[in-house]
């Protein structure tokens, strides 16, 4: 029972959310034209549907994406036990951290943050 | 009430993993797998396992998610590249072979060796809260810190894979 | 130096190198890569002498979970002798095919660190930890040379079936601790004193064994192979073919003979038909083979075959022998593939068996040592393999398996058959078109002597190393 409080922000969530999908079906006035269907009302037209391919780029930033999510997500436990561990507990973080920010370093360096 | 929405969940879990199979377009599919993740997550808090929900919310539900996507995208096949199955023939064996190995767990469960035996040990049992965050910390700290710190190099050398496939010439 | 910390010694070594290597890559000078690789060199041979140094000392770090014994000693020798004449042979090779580029270097000392681990550790959890490692490095190092497409097929088909394998593995682990309540290794066999043939128990050991039939590459988790080994960088198929069976052997040999000691009826007679298999079907797909590192790629997967008898006949020598063989095969199998990797014809590596055709005419010296490395994989005397198929055999036939001894001889006789076939071929054919190999490097030079020192030095006097190799299975048989 006691996670109630996390049902209830995923329920208030979801009722925001859908009401957000939902008033301007009620609300918003409808009047089209073919101006204003076209993906962008002014400028350039669009050359290609934007439902094409993406660069391979993005899912090499989403892979250093998860490995540094992992890191993050291991240090939550430390961080709320941080007093009980003392300092051994504080020294194994920075080993963990230290060879992870050598990681970093060298991805830095290495160029794997460049666009191209 | 746990149980009103473990079943709830369930349901949820179980339509949603369907809809991920049966699907034909491939982003909807990651989609209903972010239900279906979300769904296990709270599965994992009703066991009182607050960490690893935690865990799946932000690494399956939020990273590996977007990597799904990502190569939904890079890959999304043109016309020219969808064709039949070439491997629809073997559908024909899928079914008779999952046949016999139901069958198979079916005599297995049945048989002597399940009936008779003995567990080797008692399931251990959990102490209050040992799901929580803060056991988790305790643990992988103290008890299992020499897997913590491999796990350091664990995502370096996948840090420096990832370096050494997908950068160009280094420069 | 901490007392503590003296069992993580040879870890230590290995992933310090690795560190080290990582900062220099940073530094000047960017064009030239191959100092990273006497780096490298360095470490490994230092972890080499570190582990011959602490021969006989015994210990335990973090909890038990990593332990220091002579079984993992010996184990990290071997794994730094394949991981020392694989850097030996690779700057050469890598700059010859513009693939040199630090990440190479640090990938080996990572996947290197991944083996010695799986060698020390005492729980399911290292294991399981050193296994991702080891196989993580090996994945990217598979596909390292990006520009072709077999590197992206092994690359890939590797890694999609690794980890498949993978999860079979863990499936395993987590029965075995739902089944007893712990990851430890002796706490484990604590519990399976206590109480036998619990079924989650024994489900979980056969999940555990396909995970290692994977990377030990048993039929029929054999699969993989010869696509892995021909579309890898040759350097790298020497390394997966070498350092990586070492480490499953090493966690496989830990896991039964002492873990699952109660359940030995159970796994005897699965590997026993493993085996048979194994060694079988290895040798006679490798008769089909033109292509020479599919046809090595096979001849390793029945080598496996010849091993795992080893394990069924269980015991000091049996599994001694294993050990001793698995040395005599890191020798044999880095040297074959070191000839291969320094032959050359047009723009592409000679791996072709008409490539070979007359080969002794040009190079004497190459197909010489070549012809010695075969017949050491046939097991003729005086070479190690003689001697590492005798101490095998011997025991088999000592434990009463005699007919996985007659079996097993079959299988040499059918072997001899494509091996001698590439000597006939570099003999006796002449052709035009030679490959033609740029002189081997100083480097290069060394790594071929090594190995032909190492079968020699095991096939003429086997029995000091087969000695330490039983005292080294002692602790596991305790």
């Amino acid at each position: 029972m006691e996670h109630v409080t996390l049902l209830m922000v995923f329920g208030l969530a979801l009722l925001v959310a859908g009401a957000m999908m939902w008033l301007p079906t009620l609300l918003a006035p409808r009047r089209t034209s073919a101006a204003k269907v076209e993906p962008f009302e002014c400028g350039k037209d669009p050359l290609a549907l934007p439902e094409g391919r993406f660069a391979i780029k993005f899912s090499t930033v989403a892979i250093f994406f998860i490995i540094f999510d992992i890191e993050v997500m291991l240090i939550f436990p430390w961080a709320v036990q941080v007093r009980a561990l003392g300092w051994t507990g504080y020294l194994a973080m920075l080993v963990f951290l230290g060879v992870l920010m050598l990681g970093f370093l060298y991805m830095w360096k290495k160029g794997g943050l460049e666009w191209d | 009430m746990n149980l009103v929405v473990f079943f709830v969940v369930a349901v949820v879990a179980v339509a949603s993993a369907l809809a991920l199979v049966l699907r034909r377009n491939p982003i909807h599919g990651a989609l209903f797998l972010v239900v279906n993740l979300g769904c296990v997550a709270v599965l994992y808090l009703l066991l009182s396992a607050e960490f690893l929900a935690l865990a799946q919310v932000i690494i399956y539900a939020g990273a590996i998610m977007v990597l799904f996507v990502f190569a939904i995208m890079v890959l999304i096949p043109g016309k020219e590249e969808t064709g039949p199955d070439p491997l629809r023939p073997q559908r024909l064996l899928a079914l008779p072979l999952g046949a016999v190995l139901l069958l198979e767990i079916a005599l297995i469960l049945k048989s002597s060796v399940f009936q008779a035996a003995q567990p080797v040990a008692p399931p251990p049992a959990l102490p209050a809260g040992a799901g929580g965050i803060e056991t988790v910390g305790r643990l992988l700290l103290r008890d299992y810190l020499f897997p913590f710190e491999v796990t350091s190099v664990l995502l370096l050398a996948a840090l420096v894979g990832v370096l050494a496939l997908a950068k160009r010439k280094a420069g | 130096m901490d007392a503590a910390l003296i069992p993580l010694l040879p870890l230590l070594v290995v992933g310090g190198t690795a560190l080290l290597v990582i900062v220099l890559d940073l530094l000047p000078p960017r064009d030239r890569k191959g100092h990273l690789g006497v780096v490298a060199l360095a470490g490994v041979v230092m972890a080499l002498l570190v582990s011959l140094g602490l021969w006989g000392r015994e210990g335990r770090a973090f909890r038990g979970m990593v332990v220091l014994d002579n079984f993992a000693l010996f184990l990290d020798v071997v794994i730094c002798y394949a991981a020392a004449l694989v850097l030996l042979l690779s700057t050469d090779y890598l700059r010859r095919n513009d693939g040199e580029r630090g990440e190479y270097y640090i990938l080996v000392l990572l996947s290197t660190l991944g083996m010695v681990l799986m060698a020390a550790a005492a729980d399911l959890i290292v294991i399981f930890l050193a296994l991702e490692l080891m196989s993580l490095s090996l994945y990217v190092l598979a596909g390292f040379f990006r520009g072709r497409l077999a590197a992206a097929e092994a690359s890939m088909k590797y890694f999609l079936l690794g980890a498949f394998a993978t999860g079979f593995f863990i499936y395993g682990i987590a029965l075995i601790y739902g089944a007893t309540g712990s990851t430890a290794l002796d706490r484990i066999a604590a519990a399976t004193r206590a109480g036998t043939r619990d079924p989650l128990l024994l489900v979980g050991l056969g999940l555990l064994l396909v995970g290692f039939g994977f990377k030990i590459s048993s039929v029929p988790f054999h699969m993989w192979v010869p696509d892995v080994y021909e579309g890898a960088p040759t350097s790298v198929t020497a390394f997966i073919a070498t350092g990586s069976k070492a480490a499953g052997f090493a966690a496989l040999l830990r896991v039964l003979l002492s873990t699952f000691k109660v359940s030995q009826p159970d796994w005897t007679v699965l590997l026993w038909v493993v085996a048979v298999l194994t060694m079988t079907v290895g040798n006679v797909v490798a008769i089909a083979q033109s292509n020479l590192k599919r046809m090595l790629a096979y001849s390793s997967v029945a080598h496996v075959g010849y091993m795992l008898i080893g394990v069924v006949a269980g015991g000091a020598l049996g599994a001694g022998s294993v050990l001793f063989y698995l040395l005599v095969y890191t020798f044999t199998t880095a040297g074959a593939f070191g000839v291969i990797l320094l032959l050359e014809r047009g723009r592409r590596e000679a791996v072709d068996l008409d490539d070979y055709a007359g080969l002794a005419g040009r190079h004497p010296v190459l197909a010489l040592t070549l012809a010695l490395f075969l017949l050491s994989l046939i097991g003729m005397p005086p070479t190690a393999g003689f001697a590492g198929k005798f101490y095998l055999f011997g025991a088999a036939v000592r434990s009463g398996y005699i007919w996985l001894a007659v079996i097993a001889v079959l299988n040499s006789a059918v072997a001899a058959y494509y091996y001698l076939r590439v000597v006939v071929y570099m003999y006796m054919r002449d052709t035009e078109g030679l490959p033609t190999g740029p002189a081997p490097s100083f480097a290069g030079r060394l790594a071929l002597a090594i190995a032909l020192w190492g079968i020699f030095q095991l096939g003429l006097l086997p029995a000091p190393v087969l000695d330490l190799a039983q005292a080294a299975v002692a602790p596991l048989l305790r």
